[in-house]
């Protein structure tokens, strides 16, 4: 930072969104994790062929199927877009405390903190529709912010761990919202007609749903999707190219420098624990007003979970959380073609944890086999700084 | 009539106990080498399944049992060799393990078919009649394996070289290095134990109280054993006690509306969680926690 550095070129703008080592050419590192990647997804994909097969199915049927539900024509690219959104909103956050070193697993306990306080505020505030949108889904943002917010203020204050104080929160959330459904006064619905009042809440009225452009035959686009795409891309080149996310990631590279450079962990590690929260809460927002419309037990229905694991395939880059939140939308929109094969739609959530698997362990192999090759030159050759085999490190922020 | 409702609720909080005691035992081992291993549930959750899977298959729930707690062990080996071999965040691993168990098994038992499998009750006579207290011995026999169990891991963990050295690594991994003690390996083998005892924690679970197998069985119970050894302050004494506390309120919840009592349940099933949080914030500063918990070790400079 001392010597100001030659300005550099101008980069294509598709740079920022692929994130900082867009476009530079790839090294021997990146040919060979790419390498492994692939040939990690081929075993991924075996592993889950073979499931199939020995549970009686057709491989083929079910990809055919995965296929048919999900991006085989526009209803399908509907569903798969209206899964992803929610996806992407959690994966947007996970990235952005991934990047400052605090690894938040609660997404699930804070999206549905948001979809409680979102709903709360649907139903009790009165105003013209889109006020009250724009409000609920504010109140969402605040309310997951503030659930992980609990988090970071046990962190920064007394030093619990982050990973079990949100995942701990996870299951109260759950409790809370069960118990904000199943009384009166708060959240359940006021049975109408005959019947003991279900636990859930009222509907939220029709002029309250976030719209969605297009007919149901063609492609339907709801204002959630345009809602995260639009996060991506500026959370894309915030990380990139500010002040904030050059700090972001440094604070997560490594703490002690930040430290000497002036940055305040409690400030900045907090704001992203809080920010990583709101994302969440704001994608149980959109899964209230744009999906399901009413508050229930149910309604995140792993989100919170699948869209951590976005995030993780993704390595906490937004630009490459946007195709892996569309492929986990398709699967999950194409799982209920399933039902016709025979195979349980439970495969989905196999592949799932398969393909994280197959992206998180070749850098990390790659590293090792970097440092077999290092090992083993001899000691004359060995550069007296680090050289291009050794920096896999910056690979794996979480 | 109070005194039977009260053994009723007892036997009922013993029964929901023993699978957290279990799995407490291995959790606890794990978290002192400096482990904090939250694929326990995904271990619980296997080991539940691969005991109602052999015990079926052999026709013999004790088999079954057995081959839960393996099973477990081969999460824990997976989980060991991804975290402390080829160094992947723990609890990346952790997540991805319990997602891919939860799929697994679910997916598993819709495609398989498995006939009802439990092991025997064993009644003590004599003892069995006191009141109140006799319940302690009228349970499934594994019930009993406990008692071997709990003072096993408090022998290996604090009476063992074994033991000494796995607290030095969850301790201070760079000192025990250069004292000459493999820190992963130790961390790898306390997983392993983890993996033994969670496994057989879900086994107990399934073919002990329940019989059968269904998806998601566990339910989160690996998760308020991460609670109870926090609770417990990583001591095997407070982590029992703890295990005992949440099976209680599990039981409580459960019990409630027949008594006729009125408490909110939603504050039972929270109560492991804020327990376990409050002991956290307010344990924070006591150092019993393993100072090197969750951070993984690898040679160098720190």
């Amino acid at each position: 930072m001392s010597t100001p550095a030659p300005a550099p070129a101008r980069r294509p703008l598709a740079s920022y969104v692929v994130g900082r080592s867009g476009l530079r050419r790839p090294g021997p590192d990146a040919w060979r994790t790419a390498g492994i990647t692939v040939l990690c997804v081929l075993v991924a994909m075996g592993l889950a062929a073979l499931l199939v097969t020995i549970s009686g199915g057709s491989p083929v049927e079910v990809v055919d199927a995965l296929f048919t539900g999900s991006v085989s024509d526009t209803a399908g690219w509907s569903q798969t877009l209206v899964n992803a959104a929610p996806l992407l909103l959690v994966a947007l956050g996970a990235c952005i405390a991934n990047r400052a070193g605090v690894f938040n697993i609660g997404q699930e306990g804070q999206l549905l903190i948001g979809a409680m306080v979102g709903c709360f505020v649907a139903l009790r505030l009165q105003g013209p529709g889109w006020i009250v949108v724009t409000v609920a889904l504010v109140a969402a943002a605040f309310g997951g912010g503030a659930w992980s917010g609990i988090s970071a203020a046990m962190y920064y204050t007394r030093g619990t761990n982050v990973v079990v104080s949100t995942l701990l929160l996870t299951f109260i959330a759950a409790q809370v919202v069960q118990f904000a459904v199943n009384s009166p006064s708060l959240l359940q619905e006021s049975g109408m007609g005959s019947g003991p009042a279900r636990p859930q809440s009222d509907a939220v009225p029709e002029y309250l749903r976030l719209a969605s452009f297009g007919q149901y035959p063609d492609l339907t686009i709801g204002v959630g999707v345009i809602v995260a795409v639009v996060a991506t891309v500026v959370l894309a080149v915030l990380l990139a190219r500010s002040r904030w996310g050059f700090r972001l990631n440094m604070l997560g590279l490594n703490p002690m420098a930040a430290r000497h450079a002036g940055i305040r962990a409690s400030r900045l590690g907090g704001s992203a624990l809080v920010l990583s929260g709101a994302f969440a809460g704001l994608a149980g927002g959109v899964i209230l007003l744009g999906t399901v419309f009413r508050l229930q037990p149910a309604i995140s229905n792993n989100f919170g979970w699948d869209g951590l694991l976005v995030a993780l395939v993704a390595r906490s880059r937004p630009g490459l959380a946007l195709p892996v939140a569309v492929l986990f939308g398709a699967l999950r929109s194409g799982s209920s073609y399933l039902a016709a094969t025979g195979v349980p739609d439970y495969l989905v959530d196999v592949v799932q944890a398969l393909l994280v698997l197959a992206f998180v362990v070749p850098p990390v192999l790659s590293a090792l086999w970097a440092r077999r090759i290092r090992n083993r030159a001899p000691v004359a050759d060995t550069p007296a700084r680090p050289s291009a085999a050794a920096p896999a490190k910056e690979e794996v922020p979480v | 009539m109070w005194l039977d409702d009260g053994g009723t609720v007892l036997a009922s909080a013993l029964r929901l106990t023993a699978p957290l005691a279990f799995a407490a035992c291995g959790e606890y081992l794990a978290e002192r080498a400096g482990t904090l291993n939250i694929s326990v549930e995904g271990m619980m959750l296997s080991g539940a399944f691969g005991a109602v899977a052999v015990g079926s298959a052999t026709g013999s729930p004790t088999v079954g049992l057995f081959a839960g707690a393996v099973v477990g062990l081969l999460v824990a080996l997976v989980h060991a060799n991804l975290s402390h071999r080829i160094q992947i965040n723990t609890f990346v691993v952790g997540l991805v393990i319990n997602t891919l168990v939860l799929g697994l098994t679910s997916f598993l038992l819709q495609t398989m078919e498995f006939s009802r499998t439990q092991v025997g009750m064993l009644r003590i006579p004599g003892l069995a009649e006191i009141p109140l207290l006799g319940v302690l011995f009228e349970q499934r026999w594994p019930f009993y394996l406990l008692l071997l169990v709990v003072p096993l891991t408090w022998f290996l963990v604090n009476r063992t070289r074994w033991g000494l050295e796995l607290r030095a690594v969850g301790e201070n991994p760079q000192a025990a290095d250069v004292s000459g003690i493999k820190v992963n390996v130790r961390r790898r083998q306390a997983l392993m134990w983890c993996g033994l005892m969670s496994g057989l924690g879900g086994a107990f679970l399934s073919v002990g109280l329940v019989g059968s197998f269904n998806s998601n069985m566990t339910a989160g119970r690996g998760f308020i054993v991460i609670a109870a050894v926090i609770f417990g302050a990583w001591r095997l004494k407070g982590t029992l006690l703890g295990c005992f506390l949440f099976g209680a309120a599990d039981a409580l919840r459960l019990a409630l509306p027949s008594l006729g009592v009125e408490l909110n349940p939603q504050l039972l099933v929270a109560a492991p969680y804020l327990l376990a949080l409050a002991v956290m914030v307010l344990m924070a500063k006591s150092q019993r926690e393993p100072r090197a918990l969750s951070k993984p070790f690898e040679r160098g400079l720190v």
